[in-house]
């Protein structure tokens, strides 16, 4: 291999790690909203290293402007659709884990009617 | 070892484990949030698989499907988010108009 397609190997090893890592958060976490932080920040950067691999074989100029606008895309994009989630199952009445310290929209008309009960046992891992 | 190599063992497969992990979370996710949150997950996932297969066959027209499916998964999460907090409100209206 080329030093260029190690470098290249070398990003997508380190954006498929971080895709592994943000699955194992996804499974393990203890409720909704520490599973959906995983989710969301380990993946996009794991995506943007896997097309950033992608642009280092491929050094064209159409390639990279397509992965720039996609990395572009994703970065606005995940953060707002994790808000998204967060913000409808909370006024779904998603449980907070046990230990969870900060609830800013507790006993809050935004919660919904009678506001996310915080559960004893989380226990579905 | 060559870089095909290098995907097909290395890449590939972790990648593969991660959907599998999250498709257990879809299928076991107490609330509907927690399954949106999975499916995101594996928008995400594939965007990544497509790209790196585009890499291997040296086709970069696959990698347009990325672009495509990086831009349709926000609107399917954010069409979800909607739902849910619809879905929500026409339970209250319903009990207290």
């Amino acid at each position: 291999m080329t030093p260029l397609e190690w470098f290249a190997a070398a990003l997508m090893l380190l954006g498929s790690l971080l895709m592994l890592l943000s699955a194992v958060g996804l499974l393990r976490m203890p409720d909704m909203y520490n599973r959906l932080s995983a989710a969301s920040k380990a993946t996009s950067l794991g995506a943007i290293f896997l097309l950033g691999g992608f642009a280092v074989v491929q050094p064209d100029i159409s390639v990279i402007g397509r992965v720039l606008a996609t990395v572009f895309f994703v970065l606005v994009t995940v953060p707002v659709a994790a808000h998204a989630i967060a913000r409808a199952g909370y006024r779904d009445g998603v449980p907070l884990w046990k230990q969870s310290t900060v609830d800013e929209w507790e006993g809050t008309l935004d919660a919904g009617r009678d506001g996310a009960q915080r559960a004893d046992h989380v226990g579905d891992r | 070892m060559t870089l095909d190599a290098f995907v097909f063992t290395i890449i590939l497969p972790l990648l593969g484990i991660s959907v599998v992990l999250t498709v257990v979370r879809m299928v076991k996710g107490p609330s509907l949030a927690d399954r949106v949150v999975a499916l995101e997950l594996v928008n995400l996932l594939a965007i990544g698989i497509i790209t790196v297969f585009a890499l291997v066959v040296e086709q970069t027209e696959f990698f347009d499907i990325a672009v495509v499916i990086a831009l349709v998964s926000f609107m399917a999460t954010v069409g979800f988010a909607r739902y849910l907090e619809r879905q929500r409100e026409r339970e209250s209206t319903n009990d207290s108009p």
